[in-house]
C-alpha cells in the first residue's frame, strides 16, 4: 500500500457536525440503555458507545449515493447516515413509526432512502449481501461504492473468506471494514483469531488491507476516504481494520467478566468524543461554549426521540401479516397456513 | 406447441427472460463454461456473455447472499444450486436474509430472487445428493415454493418466478430433466403461482402428487382404472406456496377420499401439512382418513435395491388409494419401516 495522506481537519462546519453526530450517537445510546433498563425496549440491545469515531468517520467518507451495510450494532450507523433518531428510538420501542415499522428492532435497522442497507442479526451474514449490492453497482455501471462493516468476530465466519474471494475475483466496488472492538461477544481477539493483525486477513483472498485508528474520527475519515477512492477508481475491494473498543458490554445482558476494569479505563482515556472536541478547541474551530451547545442539542434531540417513541402507537394486530410477501392483485392460492 | 425436454424448457425460460429483462442475471457453480451440472444453462454463456451468466466459486451461502443484495438493489438474480442438499449450506441466507428481509425492514425493500435447484432420488447418489426437501422451504414464511413436474410448467412457472417480486425457491427434479412433452410457445405464456393443475379426473379418489410424484401418481391412476375400476383425480399443486387449497378441497369434496404423495420424508412433510389442511377444512367430506405416501424415513441409501424401496413407487400409491376406497386392507402408514423401535 502506498503512503496515506496526512489527516487534515475538514472545514469548521463539517468538523462541528462530526462532533455533534458523535455526541448525538453517544447520548442516544446512553438513553437507549436507560430505556432498556426501564423495559421500554425488549430483546437484545447492542450499544456502540466508544465506537462513535469509527461510525461517523467512515459514514462521512461516503458519498450520498454510496451504500452502507452493517451489523446488529447499528443504531449509530443509521443515525450517522441521517435516519432521524426519533425513528430509530421508535423502532427500539417497537412502535409503528419505527424505521422498520416495529418488525425489526434493535438488531435490524434499515433506511433505504438513505442507502443504509441494514443491520443484520447473524454474524457475518451481511458480507455476501454487501457484495451483492456491489454486484448491482458494477452491473448497472454505477459509480457508487458499498461500505460493508462487520465486527472482528465475523472474520472467522465462512462468509468472510467466501465473500472477500468473490469480491476480489469479480472486482466488486466494496470496501470491507472490520470494526475491531477487541471482542467477539465475550471472547477476546487473541482467543478467537489465530491472526490478530486483522487487516492482513484478506491478503490470501486477494483483498489488501489498511488500518485506521477507530478511536480517532479524523484518522478514520482520512483512511476510509482514501480507501473508498481507491475502490471507486480501481474497482477492487479493500479491507480496512478500524481499531476501536466498546466501552459497554456486548449487549445489555453482559456482566463483562471477560475483561478488567483497568482495561476498560485505559481505553476510555482515548474516548473519541472528548479527544476530537479537545482537538477542535485547540485548533480554534470551536470554543467551550460551542461544545456545551453541542452537548445540549444532542441531549434535547434524544429527549425528543424518546418522546416521539413514547407517543407512537404499537403496530395494530392487523399489521402482523403485512410485508411478508409482495402480493399483487392477481393472487391465487394461500400464502399462509 | 413444441416438444421439449424439461431441461430445454427451463433453458428456454431463462433465455427468454434474459432477453426480455436486462436486470436478469444468472449466478451459479458451473453454469457457464460447463453449461450447468444438468445442462440446464447450456449455451447461455455463449449467447449472453460473462457479465450476465456468472460462474461462481463453490460458496453456496455467499452466492445466495449476493443474490439477495443484488435483488435488493435492482437486479433480478437467478441462482442455480447444484442440488437441493447443497442449499443447506445457504440456509442462513435463504431464511435469515432472503425470506425475512422484506418483513424485518418494514416493507422498504423486496427481494426478487429465484433459487433453482434439483432434488430427488434414483441415481444412487447416497445421503448427500438425493433428498427431497420441499417441506423445509414450505415451512418458511417469506418464501414461495414452486415444484414443476412437466416441461410446460417448468417453463411457465420459471418465467413467473423470475417476474415475481418475492424470493422463489424453484425445485426441479433430477429424474425429470430428460422428460419430453409439449410446451406452448410464446414469450408471454407463463403459469400462475397458486393454481393447481388437474392432471387427470376421476370420481373415486383424489391423489395429490408433488414434484416427480405427479408422474408416479398418474401411472398409479392408470393402473387403478384399468385393473381395479377405480377412477382417480390426480392433482399437481405446482406451487406449495402459494397453495391452491381450493382446488384440492373441491376435488376432495367430490371424491371424499384423498391420497397425498411426496418423495420426501414423512415427519413434518408436505403430505403431513396437506393432510392437516384437508382435515381442518373438509373433515366432514372425508369417507376415509387422508392417506400419505412418502419416502422412507431414512437418509437415502446408496445400494440400488435399498434406494429403490426408499422412495415411493406406483404400487404403493395404488395400495393407498385402494385402502381409502375400502378395496384393500394393507395400507401402511407413511414412511412405515420394519422397525419395531419406531
Amino acid at each position: 500500500m502506498p503512503d496515506l495522506p496526512e489527516p487534515e481537519l475538514p472545514e469548521p462546519d463539517l468538523a462541528r457536525e462530526w462532533l455533534a453526530t458523535m455526541t448525538l450517537i453517544r447520548r442516544f445510546e446512553e438513553r437507549a440503555g436507560e430505556m432498556y433498563a426501564r423495559a421500554k425496549i425488549g430483546g437484545f440491545l447492542h450499544l456502540s458507545i466508544g465506537e462513535e469515531a469509527t461510525i461517523v468517520g467512515s459514514a462521512r467518507a461516503l458519498r450520498i449515493e454510496d451504500y452502507l451495510i452493517s451489523t446488529y450494532r447499528s443504531h449509530g450507523n443509521a443515525i450517522a447516515r441521517g435516519t432521524p433518531p426519533e425513528r430509530v428510538m421508535a423502532e427500539l420501542f417497537g412502535r409503528v413509526d419505527g424505521c422498520c415499522a416495529g418488525h425489526g428492532g434493535s438488531m435490524h435497522m434499515f433506511d433505504l432512502q438513505r442507502r443504509f442497507m441494514g443491520g443484520y442479526g447473524i454474524v457475518g451474514g451481511n458480507l455476501p449481501i454487501g457484495a451483492g449490492i456491489g454486484l448491482s453497482s458494477d452491473y448497472l455501471g454505477h459509480d457508487e461504492v458499498t461500505l460493508c462493516s462487520f465486527g472482528d468476530g465475523a472474520c472467522n465466519q465462512g462468509t468472510f473468506g467466501e465473500t472477500l474471494n468473490l469480491a476480489a475475483l469479480w472486482r466488486l466496488p466494496v470496501l470491507f471494514m472490520v470494526v475491531n472492538n477487541q471482542f467477539g461477544m465475550g471472547t477476546s481477539l487473541g482467543r478467537h483469531s489465530a491472526v490478530t493483525d486483522l487487516r492482513r486477513k484478506g491478503e490470501s483472498l486477494g483483498v489488501p488491507g489498511m488500518r485506521c485508528d477507530g478511536m480517532d474520527v479524523l484518522d478514520t475519515y482520512t483512511v476510509v476516504s482514501e480507501a473508498l477512492a481507491r475502490v471507486r477508481e480501481d474497482r477492487r475491494p479493500l479491507l480496512i481494520e478500524a481499531v476501536t473498543y466498546r466501552f459497554r458490554g456486548h449487549s445489555m445482558a453482559d456482566p463483562e467478566e471477560y475483561r478488567t476494569r483497568e482495561e476498560v479505563a485505559q481505553w476510555r482515556e482515548r474516548d473519541p468524543i472528548p479527544r476530537f472536541g479537545d482537538l477542535l478547541e485547540r485548533e480554534g474551530v470551536i470554543d467551550a461554549a460551542a461544545r456545551e451547545l453541542i452537548e445540549r442539542e444532542a441531549a434535547e434531540r434524544v429527549e425528543r426521540a424518546v418522546q416521539f417513541a413514547e407517543d407512537s402507537p404499537f403496530p395494530p394486530p392487523e399489521s402482523l401479516y403485512e410485508d411478508v410477501y409482495v402480493i399483487d392483485e392477481q393472487v391465487r392460492g394461500r400464502y399462509h397456513a | 406447441m413444441s416438444e421439449l425436454r424439461y431441461r430445454e424448457a427451463l433453458n428456454a425460460a431463462l433465455r427468454e427472460e434474459l432477453h426480455r429483462d436486462e436486470r436478469v442475471v444468472l449466478l451459479g457453480e458451473d453454469i457457464g463454461v460447463f453449461g450447468g451440472a444438468f445442462k440446464v444453462t447450456e449455451g447461455l454463456l455463449e449467447e449472453f456473455g460473462e457479465r450476465r451468466i456468472r460462474d461462481t466459486p463453490i460458496s453456496e451461502n455467499t452466492i445466495v447472499g449476493m443474490g439477495v443484495g443484488a435483488a435488493m438493489t435492482g437486479l433480478r438474480p437467478v441462482i442455480e444450486l447444484m442440488t437441493i442438499n447443497f442449499s443447506l449450506l445457504a440456509f442462513d441466507q435463504i431464511v435469515n436474509s432472503a425470506a425475512h428481509i422484506r418483513y424485518m425492514f418494514g416493507g422498504q425493500v423486496s427481494v426478487p430472487l429465484v433459487i433453482r435447484m434439483p432434488q430427488g432420488a434414483g441415481h444412487q447418489l447416497g445421503p448427500t445428493h438425493s433428498h427431497c426437501l420441499e417441506a423445509m422451504f414450505l415451512h418458511i414464511p417469506g418464501l414461495l415454493v414452486a415444484v414443476p413436474s412437466t416441461p410446460a410448467d417448468a417453463k411457465g412457472l420459471l418465467k413467473t418466478a423470475i417476474r415475481d417480486e418475492n424470493p422463489v425457491i424453484f425445485i426441479e427434479h433430477e429424474s425429470l430433466y430428460g422428460v419430453r412433452a409439449d410446451v406452448p410457445e410464446g414469450e408471454d405464456i407463463t403459469v400462475d403461482f397458486g393454481r393447481a393443475r388437474i392432471a387427470r379426473e376421476g370420481s373415486d379418489v383424489t391423489i395429490v402428487g408433488v414434484s416427480r410424484m405427479v408422474l408416479t401418481a398418474e401411472k398409479a391412476a392408470a393402473t387403478l382404472a384399468s385393473e381395479h375400476g377405480v377412477q382417480a383425480t390426480v392433482i399437481d399443486p405446482r406451487t406449495l406456496r402459494p397453495l391452491d387449497l381450493d382446488a384440492i378441497l373441491a376435488s376432495v369434496r367430490a371424491t371424499n377420499r384423498c391420497v397425498v404423495v411426496e418423495e420426501g420424508w414423512p415427519h413434518g412433510g408436505v403430505a403431513a401439512n396437506l393432510a392437516a389442511l384437508i382435515a381442518e377444512h373438509a373433515f366432514d367430506d372425508l369417507d376415509a382418513p387422508v392417506a400419505r405416501v412418502s419416502g422412507a424415513d431414512v437418509p437415502m441409501p446408496y445400494s440400488k435395491p435399498l434406494e429403490d424401496i426408499a422412495y415411493p413407487h406406483e404400487s404403493q400409491i395404488v395400495q393407498a388409494a385402494l385402502a381409502t376406497v375400502g378395496l384393500a386392507g394393507d395400507l401402511q402408514p407413511a414412511g412405515d419401516a420394519q422397525d419395531s423401535r419406531r
